[in-house]
């Protein structure tokens, strides 16, 4: 059997995903005998599977192309399974105020935000804009791109002084930048893995960076970053994340695996902030570290899920 | 109850490691490699250039008739020809020595390494150009060191600058230890020192008691033919000077050198033994039959004539292009300009942006150990072709417009990114 692992692409997190498909690949590799092969995505790719029709795909690309769906299309117009979740959930989720509004919808808590796009600002001037989101989402605030991951472009903003620069931030990297009540709390992060039964979490993972806030160096470097999986939470509070994290894979309509990134504050209520179609998979990422709390491997458990996608063509 | 880090020795690194972490700078390097993106920001050189096929049979002619000697341990201060070839290239740059004085390492980059172990306790200062060369800072953090930058104008460093310099940080009770220059073509900044000043900084060394560590590897590569005088040229026993061979033949064989006086000399070769026993012998030979073999100052000129003409794209499309209030240096020789953004810019809050309109240069603040050089950015134009310079200036032309209007609308373009991290780039980055 034929696997292809597609890994890199132009995102700015092109080296994660690069990261995240080595170690799929290798996993992929030691737990079976299928030949998997790594592929960049570029102008050649389609050409590349048309040549190879390999039995199924497996995208490992972080931000755009590979989570907003475009690429998944791709894919299917050309008939090849993989594994994850179809382009209209992706475009869901990848959109983080359309996620937030669909979760609300479904009951789950999500922070007071506000999306805008660059031209709003340009065109009522910044500084009254800005000025209205204060009074409506208030301080602190966090401010990020709507689309993509790894924390790029976030930034946390105490003072209103701060927040000019957080947008510019932001801005660099999409042009719509959300604008989201911090809550103060603990961070956890909930994977999901469909079985045959259904939906699953795994164990859940809390994240305690040494800064304030769980940014591009605290994801990526071993040792900036504390985790506790399963979370140091009560079993009333662990469930009610577990829940939300399955309230967002089945609302969004997600497949295969997803992570939902959560906030829990002090009364134990969790805080949707986003959830993940394509994980993360490199040494420091949360999923893996779910698997392996659970038992699990990633190699068994991605085989698993390209003979599911094969079976459903 | 403990979680985990993910590293069990988290605890156990040295203190000099702090700041070698994830970057963000560095995340979106990565995406400079993909061909789709015009690079303006890594300094690899063109070795596309280089007679392939002439450099396969020196290295064929190598193995059967030295083989044995070429895979083998060699001596810690380097091949003796070898040492003696280097003089008769560093003829061309004024430098006059013996075959003893010389000290060939992996890379002129290890010679840096070697120099400041030999030298630097923690908390030694080491005066620098502002800005300076970012592989060097990464070595002098490493090593602990305090980095003192000192100004620099069209034609390098100030001599005044200096002055104040010396004396400011000795007011403070800090020690000294050296002045790291690269006075012929900078990296980054793309300017020259030219003859009385080389000679002024040399005085004001000499008088202060400053070693002078003057790091050249670009001065063969000047496009108007002439070559600079190396200051060693004119100062045997205050200056270290290092050479390379990764400009004029080939970065990949890793061959550079420390040109210095005995005493130093001797603690280098120690220094350079206990770091990796001796430098590669395979390369030092391969280098040595190549320069004994080819028209390797044919082949200079050669590297000369194509820098220049993607010098000369460069500016011309600078010069057409970038919105008003955008300056550069202009450089005569070596890789790189140093580019200036209108007032209010910031090029590493602007670097995403650059990317995903699939340009690439490096940030300015990398050159810099204290957070200056935000407004700044380093044009690399030695390996991209002409036309791909021209392109590559056009789209970062209407990044700069895009970033203007952006600090139209909020009064700054400063962004609140984290700043923890390398943002050196990969010595691959195109």
């Amino acid at each position: 059997m034929q696997v292809v692992v597609l890994a890199g692409g132009l995102s700015p997190e092109r080296d994660v995903s690069l990261r995240s498909g080595r170690r799929v690949a290798k996993a992929l590799r030691a737990a079976t005998d299928f030949e998997v092969i790594e592929s960049d995505v570029d102008t050649t790719l389609l050409a590349r599977l048309r040549a190879q029709a390999p039995d199924c795909v497996i995208p490992v690309l972080h931000g755009a192309a590979g989570e907003d769906g475009a690429l998944r299309d791709v894919l299917h117009s050309l008939n090849i399974p993989f594994v994850g979740s179809i382009a209209a959930a992706c475009r869901l989720a990848f959109d983080k105020p359309v996620a937030k509004t669909l979760l609300t919808n479904a009951g789950v808590s999500t922070p007071a935000a506000v999306a805008l796009p660059h031209s709003t600002f340009r065109e009522l001037g910044a500084s009254e804009v800005l000025a209205a989101v204060l009074d409506a989402v208030g301080l602190p605030l966090i401010v990020k791109p709507t689309k993509g991951g790894s924390a790029l472009g976030a930034a946390l903003v105490h003072e209103a002084a701060q927040f000019p620069a957080a947008m510019v931030g932001s801005f660099a990297y999409s042009d719509v930048a959300l604008m989201e009540s911090w809550v103060q709390g603990v961070e956890v992060a909930v994977s999901v893995l469909d079985t045959p039964t259904g939906p699953q979490t795994l164990p859940l993972a809390e994240i305690v960076p040494m800064g304030q806030i769980y940014d591009y160096t605290a994801r990526y470097t071993a040792g900036t970053t504390e985790f506790f999986v399963p979370a140091r939470l009560s079993a009333d509070v662990a469930q009610r994340c577990a829940d939300v994290a399955l309230t967002a894979h089945k609302a969004l309509g997600l497949r295969d695996w997803s992570r939902t990134d959560l906030i829990v504050d002090a009364a134990g209520t969790p805080w949707f902030l986003e959830v993940n179609v394509a994980p993360g998979m490199t040494e420091t990422s949360l999923f893996p570290q779910s698997l392996a709390a659970a038992e699990l491997s990633l190699g068994e458990i991605t085989a698993q899920l390209v003979r599911t996608a094969i079976n459903r063509g | 109850m403990t979680g985990s880090r993910l590293d069990p020795w988290v605890d156990s690194y040295a203190e000099r490691t702090h700041g070698m972490a994830a970057s963000e700078i560095r995340a979106l390097f990565s995406v400079a490699s993909r061909p789709e993106v015009v690079s303006l920001a890594g300094g690899m050189p063109f070795v596309q250039a280089l007679p392939l096929e002439q450099i396969a049979e020196t290295v064929k002619n190598l193995l059967l008739e030295r083989g044995a000697q070429a895979l083998q341990y060699g001596s810690g201060q380097g091949d003796v020809v070898l040492r003696e070839q280097i003089l008769d290239v560093m003829h061309d740059v004024g430098v006059v020595a013996h075959p003893d004085d010389i000290v060939v390492t992996t890379g002129s980059q290890m010679a840096l390494d070697l120099v400041t172990r030999v030298f630097c306790d923690p908390g030694d200062v080491i005066l620098v150009e502002a800005p300076s060369y970012v592989g060097a800072l990464g070595v002098f953090r490493a090593y602990q060191c305090g980095v003192e930058h000192v100004t620099m104008d069209d034609e390098g460093l100030v001599p005044a600058a200096l002055s104040e310099a010396i004396v400011r940080v000795r007011a403070s009770g800090r020690r000294i230890k050296m002045l790291y220059t690269i006075p012929s073509f900078h990296n980054p900044a793309g300017v020259s020192q030219g003859a009385q000043r080389r000679l002024e900084i040399l005085a004001i060394a000499q008088q202060a008691g400053i070693l002078v560590l003057e790091d050249d590897p670009y001065g063969l590569l000047g496009f108007d033919g002439a070559v600079p005088r190396a200051m060693r040229a004119d100062d045997a026993n205050g200056v270290i000077y290092l050479g390379s061979f990764s400009k004029t033949i080939a970065s990949g064989l890793r061959v550079g050198w420390a040109v210095a006086p005995h005493g130093v000399r001797e603690k280098l070769v120690l220094a350079a033994e206990s770091a990796v026993l001796c430098p590669s012998n395979f390369a030092q030979l391969t280098i040595s039959e190549y320069l004994s073999t080819q028209p390797w100052r044919q082949q200079v000129k050669v590297f000369r004539e194509l820098y220049r003409d993607r010098r000369d794209a460069l500016l011309e499309s600078l010069q057409a292009m970038m919105p008003e209030g955008t300056t550069w240096t202009i450089p005569a020789g070596g890789f790189y300009s140093w580019l200036t953004l209108p007032n209010g810019l910031d090029a590493t809050a602007m670097l995403p942006r650059a990317i995903a309109a699939l340009v690439a240069y490096v940030p300015g603040t990398g050159f810099y150990v204290d957070g200056q050089g935000r407004q700044n950015l380093r044009l690399s134009y030695c390996y991209p072709e002409p036309d791909r310079i021209r392109e590559g200036v056009r789209r970062l032309a209407a990044v700069v417009e895009g970033e203007l209007e952006l600090a139209n609308t909020f009064g700054t373009t400063s962004g609140l990114h984290p700043t923890g991290g390398s943002s050196m780039p990969a010595p691959d980055l195109r």
